[in-house]
């Protein structure tokens, strides 16, 4: 095989991908286990507080309009976490010098931490719905739409956390980003909640936050009913994906904080 | 035939610091290659350069011929770079990141046996599948050697391989550089250690305030240094040294006398006739030529010296 041939640049690739996996799935307690207890329990306290009392689509219960927000936000902050946490990890260990004196490019490094992320995001929804469907029935209005979210989801997360992994210095601008950014962004983007029971100005602002599109397109696929078009949820998540894809790529491509 | 390090014109700079000006090193094939300086003189701040872990601000660097920026892939599959730090993953043992590194340049399990090999000969056998956290420094060092020849380089770069390092240690590198290099690799390294470079290297580059201020093989540049030392011993200490041997002087205890001497300007019989016209006895002399410690030094820093018995 020529050693800088297309064959040798996948294997290269599909080796740092697989490296990110088996990097996540050797402490499967804290990354897929932990989420899934986590979603659960918000499960059981809202459903049980809220179920019988509130109806936000017709004919769908609270904890079944809760299941796929849940899910939805497992993917955001597992695949952020994923990206974010392997590359400050090895920023602060010293071992990312193993990859980057590879001939991997920018965009196979992309491309690896990206997938690794989808991997592990799909995997934290795919434990939460398994457990969740032991209480309750979901229904696949649309499955396309389940697969498509799923998937970009957690891809567009896996590289916002590539870009805060290249940008942070330390764990504490990591845990800021991640607090002050990721969690709010994803509470507030309808898991719990429909954006029509919001005052007026709340509504206008949700629709500012990339991630109500995210959970809404979601839910979409399984209730075939959704606060927006899911053609716009679909369009406003290529954006966000393709907007934060071109300023990752962009930061590894000039070495930003990771090649001096 | 293209040199297996060609290094032309770097500039680098970090804010106001100069790190590297100018700089331009040629690294023959097959060669074993010394890079000296001391701390902060950029001998880092090039390998890393040449690594691709840093980018150049001027000038060029070539492995083997290939482009470190423009032809990246191939410059990275002809070095192999044993980093300064003990960094790993702590994730892995020994064996996966040994399969994980091989699988960043392009080789899959073909390459299992050359990964064993180097388990084997840097006697990691009985540690192959250890988490590399649970390793002491001195293996943790030889897993880096490893690493960095797992896709097999024409081009090895150790930087500071032995620092820290216990004796038995250092001595089984050395053995394990030399075999690399009668193998047909270039290597190239980064010592503290002098006698090390003296010991294994046949051309030098000497870097100092991130500029090149000799490169030349071993010989040549311990010939630069043109003074040796005389121990001497007197058959009384107390004996008043003529005036015209006092400014030699370099070490003097009890009856034991060191001086340096200028290869052609003083020469040794000239100091022994003046000792014995100055009634003092010499029982027994040694001479010691310089080593590459002197040349260093005289390179980098130390005042100059001029021959005073001319």
């Amino acid at each position: 095989m020529n050693a800088t041939g297309p064959g040798s640049r996948l294997r290269g690739l599909y080796t740092l991908f697989a490296k990110e996996v088996w990097r996540f799935m050797k402490v499967f307690v804290q990354t897929i286990l932990t989420p899934v207890v986590t979603a659960l329990l918000y499960l059981l306290v809202f459903g049980q507080a809220l179920e019988g009392n509130v109806e936000i689509y017709a004919g769908v219960t609270y904890t079944a309009f809760l299941i796929p927000g849940l899910m939805m936000m497992s993917i955001i902050q597992n695949a952020f976490a994923n990206s974010s946490s392997s590359l400050i990890q090895s920023k602060m260990m010293g071992n990312l010098v193993f990859v980057l004196l590879s001939p991997i490019s920018s965009l196979e490094f992309f491309i690896a931490f990206t997938a690794a992320a989808v991997v592990r995001g799909v995997l934290v929804a795919l434990a939460v719905y398994l457990v969740a469907i032991l209480f309750v029935d979901l229904p696949f209005a649309a499955p396309w739409a389940i697969l498509v979210f799923a998937v970009l989801g957690s891809a567009a997360l896996g590289v916002l956390g590539l870009i805060a992994g290249v940008w942070a210095e330390k764990f504490d601008q990591l845990a800021g980003f991640q607090n002050f950014f990721i969690l709010p962004l994803s509470f507030l983007s309808g898991v719990f909640y429909s954006i029509h029971s919001l005052p007026g100005i709340w509504q206008t602002v949700s629709q500012f936050n990339p991630f109500f599109y995210l959970i809404d397109g979601f839910r979409f696929g399984f209730f075939g009913q959704s606060d927006a078009d899911p053609l716009l949820s679909l369009g406003v998540t290529l954006i966000f994906l393709v907007a934060l894809s071109a300023l990752a790529l962009l930061m590894l491509q000039k070495g930003y904080k990771i090649r001096g | 035939m293209t040199n297996a390090l060609s290094i032309r014109g770097v500039f680098k700079h970090f804010g106001d610091l100069r790190a590297l000006r100018d700089v331009s090193i040629s690294v023959p094939r097959g060669s074993f290659f010394g890079l000296l300086g001391p701390n902060g003189a950029g001998k880092s701040t090039l390998i890393n350069i040449m690594s691709g872990l840093m980018r150049a601000d001027a000038g060029t660097v070539a492995v083997m011929g290939h482009d470190v920026v423009s032809a990246y892939r191939q410059a990275r599959h002809a070095l192999g770079v044993v980093p300064q730090e003990l960094v790993y993953d702590p994730f892995f043992t020994v064996r996966e990141m040994l399969r994980l590194q091989s699988g960043y340049f392009g080789h899959g399990p073909e390459n299992h046996a050359w990964i064993d090999e180097l388990i084997e000969t840097l006697s990691l056998t009985d540690k192959a599948d250890t988490n590399l956290h649970d390793l002491s420094g001195g293996m943790k060092r030889r897993v880096l050697i490893a690493q960095a020849l797992v896709h097999k380089p024409e081009v090895v770069v150790l930087d500071e391989p032995t620092a820290g390092v216990d004796v038995e240690l250092r001595q089984a590198l050395w053995q394990f550089t030399r075999r690399l290099h009668a193998d047909g690799r270039t290597i190239l390294l980064t010592t503290h250690y002098l006698e090390e470079a003296e010991a294994l290297c046949e051309e030098i580059a000497i870097l100092n305030h991130g500029q090149v201020v000799a490169q030349e093989s071993k010989q040549a540049l311990l010939a630069r240094y043109p003074y040796r030392s005389l121990r001497l011993t007197l058959a009384k200490g107390d004996a008043p040294l003529p005036e015209s041997l006092r400014a030699l002087v370099v070490e003097q205890q009890e009856n034991c006398l060191c001086l340096r001497l200028h290869k052609t300007r003083d020469p040794i019989v000239k100091v022994l006739q003046t000792l014995h016209a100055a009634g003092i006895e010499v029982t027994d002399l040694r001479t010691e030529e310089a080593g590459l410690e002197e040349v260093f030094l005289d390179l980098t820093g130390a005042p100059p010296a001029t021959g005073i018995l001319a």
